[in-house]
């Protein structure tokens, strides 16, 4: 087993909202089985804040916690606040993460902002 | 809390007997074999008496045992050395796509050197096709090396129908029997191979030791040059402890060559049933007979290795997996891609390996948490929701 931060067992163990938000205003899907992660985001917002953020992972135990925490950081958080979350913040918040692990958490903030990137688009077309 | 070894492939403990046949050669017996006073006697013997005991596990004459210090440097010794040393001259060498990696890395060396390389496919179980290898024959084939069986998904190959073809043609034969040696019955005569690798610590020795059988007129060069042990093919002092617990672990192997694989081998058939019956949506990798005893490779899909790995560890289980996540270099299974096993399916892979003291109680309690440990992953997997979504009209293979 790779050596994981207290922080990441934290959230391997218990990972917080998992799940698919009611018809989820946006939707993120990143990563495939052949790389070895694959997450899906669905978000639900409400006054340009995202009221719910909700997350399916495939992965290993980097890339749950990941999800786990991205999901914490964004929720509440206003759409601009949410495109702000880096990477390398998640990783911080993580209390870092394995050299060859790193990608995991790439995976997390761009299924995020996918998401957003979505709801956005979906946004323009009812405008 | 439990504390269940699944991963007996990857360490097990030493026999008792093992331990005390040891014991004595780090401090009464602690001499030099190479001295010429008393006392390099006593090692000097227990090293030869060791020979003879891993001699008779594979049907060897002690004379054609080479110690090493691992299965690895075995094998390296054997590709190594029999490429500088061997009479046949040319510049291919054929092995199987699914050899370890202390074969496969050498050759990439040897094909970057100019060497050419066949690495003969497998089919869905592993298994190497004799007509195969007898295709990939060519004038210019200095070197064929098949495993005996694979470490990961247990498949045993037909080494003495493979080691045939290549006697036919005149081409020195080596089998890595690291994971077999100990586990099914080898013999080295009636196989007809010229090298074959085999490690003490997969059959109940210690870790650092191991061998390599040489067939007498096989003609190698050294890797480490030096003193004249082990007939100058590997000098060094011998690390005396080491090689008599090796010999007897295959001592106690080659005694009980019929009841003890036996009987984990019914153990691993329960622990398969109880799995597959309690747990859906799982696969067996590797061939469904033709297999080591005390091994068990399934996928578990819709989930990731590591991630089961994990949380079997937080249950007091250990395995290991095939997934990407789980190696050092992040990639998933050679292996299991090789028999065609979708990367999804490699990367919720684990390998099970059971041992002689694994219970009945201790298959009720594995499944039990597997079971959960699959569903709780399962539950937050895009991909079984897919499934669960889709229901089973894209039925999964």
């Amino acid at each position: 087993m790779p050596e994981y931060s207290e922080k990441v067992m934290e959230h391997f163990t218990k990972p917080r909202n998992i799940g698919e938000v009611e018809e989820p205003d946006g939707i993120g899907e990143v990563g495939n089985p052949t790389c070895g992660d694959m997450m899906k985001f669905t978000i639900k917002v409400k006054d340009n804040r995202l009221e719910d953020v909700k997350y399916f992972t495939f992965g290993c135990g980097a890339a749950i916690a990941v999800s786990s925490m991205v999901s914490e950081m964004a929720k509440g958080k206003t759409i601009e606040d949410a495109l702000k979350i880096t990477n390398k913040q998640v990783a911080e918040e993580l209390g870092g993460l394995p050299g060859n692990k790193m990608h995991c958490s790439n995976l997390g903030a761009d299924a995020l902002h996918k998401a957003i990137e979505d709801y956005k688009e979906k946004q323009k077309v009812e405008a | 809390m439990k504390a269940i070894n699944l991963d007996y492939t990857a360490a097990a403990p030493l026999d008792q007997e093992v331990l005390q046949a040891m014991l004595p050669f780090f401090t009464e017996h602690y001499g030099n074999p190479s001295s010429g006073h008393s006392l390099g006697e006593k090692p000097r013997k227990a090293i030869e008496e060791a020979r003879e005991k891993v001699g008779r596990l594979i049907g060897a004459q002690a004379k054609e045992i080479i110690f090493t210090a691992s299965a690895s440097e075995a094998n390296n010794l054997a590709i190594k050395g029999l490429i500088a040393g061997g009479r046949k001259k040319g510049n291919h060498i054929i092995a199987s796509s699914i050899e370890h990696f202390s074969v496969l890395n050498q050759l990439k060396t040897l094909q970057k050197e100019g060497f050419e390389v066949t690495l003969l496919p497998v089919d869905s179980y592993g298994m190497v096709d004799p007509d195969q290898l007898a295709s990939a024959i060519t004038e210019q084939t200095i070197l064929i090396s098949v495993q005996t069986a694979n470490p990961e998904i247990g498949t045993i190959q037909p080494v003495e129908e493979l080691a045939a073809l290549a006697r036919e043609n005149e081409i020195p034969f080596h089998t890595d029997a690291a994971a077999a040696a100990g586990w099914i019955p080898i013999n080295v005569e009636k196989t007809g191979v010229d090298l074959l690798s085999l490690a003490g610590d997969q059959f109940y020795g210690p870790k650092g030791s191991a061998a390599l059988f040489v067939r007498r007129g096989t003609r190698l060069r050294p890797l480490i040059e030096g003193g004249i042990q082990e007939k100058g093919l590997r000098a060094g002092t011998e690390n005396v402890p080491a090689l008599v617990g090796m010999g007897e672990a295959a001592r106690l192997a080659y005694d009980s060559i019929e009841e003890r694989p036996k009987k984990i081998a019914v153990l691993r058939d329960q622990l398969k049933e109880s799995l597959f019956n309690e747990i859906p949506h799982l696969h067996l990798n590797g061939h469904p007979e033709q297999r080591l005893p005390r091994n068990l490779n399934i996928s578990v899909e819709f989930v990731e290795g590591e991630a089961l790995l994990m949380r079997l560890d937080m249950a007091g289980i250990y395995v290991s997996s095939g997934s990407s996540c789980t190696s050092q270099a992040l990639k998933s299974s050679h292996v299991l891609s090789a028999i065609g096993v979708s990367a999804e399916l490699a990367q919720g892979s684990l390998l099970l390996t059971l041992d002689k003291d694994s219970s009945a109680d201790d298959i009720t309690y594995i499944t039990g948490q597997l079971a959960q440990v699959a569903e709780l992953l399962r539950n937050m997997s895009p991909l079984y929701h897919q499934f669960m979504k889709e229901g089973n009209k894209n039925a999964r293979v």
